[in-house]
């Protein structure tokens, strides 16, 4: 085979390149590499990270291309071009060319800015600490376009991503060494640096902002409000969308974190191919549920009057919580980054329940920002190390007592 | 107190190319190798120098440490050579055999003598080799005393030899041997067999038999260990490979140190696996090529099995410890998309696009390509699964990327040997060189503990 053979030629000739991990990556895309085994084991199982990382991308395809179309719904249905849809999660309004086409041409670019700028940052690090091009990106980089609002500037996202892929990961040593998840630096720092752009209902359908400033500079049109369920719920108004509309996602909210429904096929993914872990989904479940249930609680017992600022999330049933806002998106894309999850199977437990507890809390207490799913899995990330730390030390103490058993 | 153990974290490599159950005597070999490398951290003072005439049994060099012990000749002939590496260290002894074999008569030993006599005939007369010990995995030392003595019977490595097998008929010669071990412990000879085998084992006195079951590596000496009697800080378990007891018994009931040893030849590139009847330091050509594989071939040979073994050149030497020689092609070649499309013909413990869980029982021809480069760590709880022991996989082998001393000690470096790890390192999505580690983890910590 032609193209084989030259590759490899070419590879051999340039070996002591300093560029040769740009070349490297790019090449064990196209082909699985040549490497043999030396000593220890001569044989090896067949998945490598590429496969792994692949494999996270596979389970958010979906919610990708439902994505998509939900920009360009959300964009109509704003601007009082549509109608809203009726017929559930295949409704004939929703699933339509038109819808695709806003989101298209919206999202595609968000995708394009992540993969080339943190991409290009790896590749130099690569390069500059001489190793291969290591693959976390690979899933980062399709997280970022799924959990920003859709009308991010490209630039602060283009300035977000250095900011994360740099101070969240290669100043700890790149792949596999970071506390903290970069997709979700990433989105910290968007959220912190730009606040009066990101908070607020203006960002979270395609064309909102826009209108805003015509009516800033004049012009006699209607403002748009696209509200997410989470501000609305924050400001005690009403939610005019069903539960099932929630599931199916057919909701306002960041790019890729309104399908329950894709996101839960995603899961059940991830988990057969025991590639994500059931336990810290599992765990965090319950402890969202855990956290709903008690505010629940507290309002059933008159604790909180209507009157409160907290009123509108407290009585939100309780496992509503599981379907809005990114709580769904966090737990099962985010919050299971094997890096900086507890990587102790006892850990996972701790690690996941805290997460959905927290969420919860976090979303409730906070009405400024309501979305407590990205801080909780942040705060996580900085105690996963202290969780397993004291699960190792579960393990030493019963070596040390045996120790202790024999000389008593 | 004979126990049970059945393991459920683990995984049947399961290979194409196992051995018939059919002996060959290999042709007779007229070179042997014995290679100092084999003794790990042995430093080997050389007494058979070139042009000497040996006999089989008689010394070629011991222990710098303890001169008491000797490493011997498996056969008679002359030392025609001594290779040296750099800084003159001894790499291999080479002896071209008699066509008559002669054998230093050590005499026949009287197994009522006591502990001290027992060791001082097993040092002199070069079977100590055979006894290693934990910590380290090295050859154990001679002024140690067992907590106990374990002793696997039952081979769960992929295309191992099947030690049912290869030691029948040899009950009169393994029991001498674990006669003598055990009086050189109070703590007792385990000895671990297939649940529903036959083993000559199983039926010894002064024995302790431990019914395994589960998949590799319930048959490793490691996990034998951790079930029955961990190791802990300032202890000492040995360990002995069965096939070695046979070597060990004939020497104390006849005093002939006979380096006789059945070995499988498995693998996919053998035309017909089988078992040959040889002598330890052999050359392999003497057995790969009739009705095995092709002289121009790109294939792997591997001295041990395809998790732990050493890869050999076809004029290289059956290992020391091995009774296995596999042969598996080489797989340095590209392939397409190798890392995205579904894959039916590779081992995997995930799902990820992968089918051998379809099909549990399908044996499977893989050859040695690493399927993927070296990365970092990254995911978790993938080396659990076919790790049985009570340890924690991924930070045992940090503690030692990083060589923390007190963290490795804490996380049960004593217990493990680096063929504890060859699960976890064929599993390894970033390809890390587990057994490599641990064995680096090892020697620092025997460097700087001792």
């Amino acid at each position: 085979m032609g193209l084989k053979q030259n590759l490899h030629s070419f590879k051999e000739k340039n070996k002591d390149k300093k560029w040769l991990p740009a070349f490297s990556a790019i090449h064990t895309f196209l082909f699985l590499p040549n490497e043999t085994t030396h000593n220890g084991t001569h044989i090896k199982a067949a998945d490598d990270l590429k496969r792994t990382m692949n494999t996270v991308i596979m389970a958010m395809v979906p919610c990708l291309i439902f994505g998509m179309f939900n920009a360009g719904y959300q964009h109509y249905l704003a601007f009082g071009e549509i109608q809203q849809a009726t017929g559930g999660f295949l409704s004939a309004q929703f699933w339509t060319l038109d819808n695709f086409a806003v989101g298209f041409w919206k999202v595609i670019p968000l995708v394009i800015v992540s993969y080339v700028v943190g991409l290009a940052i790896e590749i130099l690090f690569a390069i500059k600490n001489n190793h291969e091009v290591e693959e976390g990106y690979l899933v980062t980089g399709m997280l970022v376009p799924l959990i920003v609002p859709i009308d991010t500037p490209l630039w602060m996202l283009a300035v977000a991503v250095v900011f994360g892929v740099v101070i969240g990961k290669e100043v700890f040593g790149g792949t596999g060494m970071n506390i903290l998840n970069p997709a979700l630096t990433i989105r910290a720092f968007l959220f912190f640096a730009y606040p009066t752009w990101m908070s607020g209902d203006k960002v979270w359908v395609a064309g909102a902002v826009e209108r805003d400033q015509m009516i800033a500079a004049g012009q006699n049109v209607d403002a748009i409000s696209g509200e997410t369920i989470l501000g609305s719920l924050a400001q005690g108004k009403s939610v005019g969308y069903d539960v099932m509309d929630m599931f199916y996602g057919l909701i306002p909210g960041s790019v890729g974190e309104t399908s329950t429904l894709l996101i839960l096929l995603g899961a059940l993914f991830l988990i057969f191919t025991k590639i994500g872990s059931w336990r810290i989904m599992l765990s965090s479940v319950v402890g969202a549920l855990v956290m709903g249930l008690i505010f629940n609680g507290l309002v059933s017992a008159d604790v909180i009057s209507e009157g409160s600022k907290f009123y509108g999330l407290m009585s939100t049933e309780f496992w509503h919580h599981l379907l809005i806002g990114g709580f769904a998106f966090g737990t099962v894309f985010m919050a299971t980054d094997p890096v900086t999850a507890s990587q102790t199977n006892k850990g996972k437990w701790i690690y996941g329940f805290l997460i959905g507890f927290l969420s919860i809390m976090i979303r409730v207490f906070n009405p400024a920002y309501p979305e407590g799913v990205m801080l909780a899995i942040l705060l996580m990330n900085v105690f996963a190390p202290t969780i397993d730390h004291y699960v190792v030390q579960g393990n030493v103490k019963k070596r040390m007592k045996r120790v202790k058993a024999k000389v008593a | 107190m004979s126990k049970d153990i059945k393991i459920k974290k683990g995984l049947d490599i399961k290979l194409v190319g196992e051995a018939e159950k059919a002996t060959e005597n290999a042709i007779i070999s007229n070179f042997y190798s014995i290679r100092p490398e084999d003794f790990h951290t042995i430093i080997p003072k050389l007494v058979a120098k070139e042009g000497t005439r040996v006999k089989a049994g008689e010394t070629l060099f011991y222990n710098k440490d303890n001169e008491a012990m000797k490493f011997v000749s498996p056969v008679s002939g002359e030392v025609t050579e001594v290779q040296r590496g750099p800084r003159r260290r001894i790499d291999a002894v080479k002896i071209t055999a008699d066509k008559e074999q002669t054998y230093l008569d050590h005499g026949k030993f009287d197994l009522n003598s006591d502990a001290e006599k027992t060791k001082a005939h097993l040092l002199a007369t070069g079977c100590w080799s055979f006894i290693k010990q934990r910590p380290y995995d090295v050859v154990a030392k001679a002024d140690s005393t067992p907590k106990a003595i374990f002793i696997s019977g039952y081979a769960s490595a992929p295309l191992a030899a099947d030690l049912d097998y290869t030691l029948a008929g040899k009950e009169a010669e393994l029991q001498a041997a674990v006669t003598a071990l055990a009086k050189l412990t109070e703590g007792g000879v385990h000895v671990s067999v297939g649940k529903n085998s036959n083993s000559p084992l199983a039926n010894l006195q002064n024995t302790i038999t431990h019914k395994v079951s589960g998949p590799h590596p319930s048959g490793n000496v490691g996990t034998l260990i951790n079930k029955v009697n961990p190791v802990n800080k300032g202890e000492t378990v040995w360990t002995v490979n069965a096939q070695d007891l046979v070597i060990i018994g004939e020497l104390l009931l006849t005093g002939k140190f006979n380096a006789e040893r059945i070995i499988a030849l498995a693998g996919s590139s053998v035309k017909k696996p089988r078992y040959f009847r040889t002598k330890l330091g052999s050359e392999i050509a003497t057995m790969i090529y009739d009705n095995g594989v092709e002289r121009e071939g790109n294939d792997r040979i591997i001295s041990g099995n395809v998790l732990t073994g050493k890869q050999v050149q076809p004029d290289g030497y059956l290992d020391y410890y091995s009774n296995v020689i596999t042969v598996i092609p080489e797989g340095d070649d590209y392939e397409l998309f190798g890392w995205n499309k579904p894959v039916f013909n590779k081992i995997s413990t995930s799902r990820a696009m992968t089918f051998s869980w379809l099909n549990p029982k399908k044996k499977y021809d893989l050859n040695t390509n690493t399927n993927g480069e070296h990365r970092a760590f990254v995911t978790t709880g993938t080396y659990e699964e076919v790790f049985p022991l009570d340890i924690y996989p991924m930070q045992i082998l940090k503690a030692c990327m990083y060589k923390d001393l007190d963290e490795m000690e804490a996380l049960g470096m004593y217990e493990v040997a680096p063929e504890d790890f060859a699960l976890t390192e064929f599993v390894c999505v970033s390809k890390q060189p587990h057994q490599k580690i641990i064995r680096e983890g090892l020697d620092l910590m025997l460097k700087e503990i001792g």
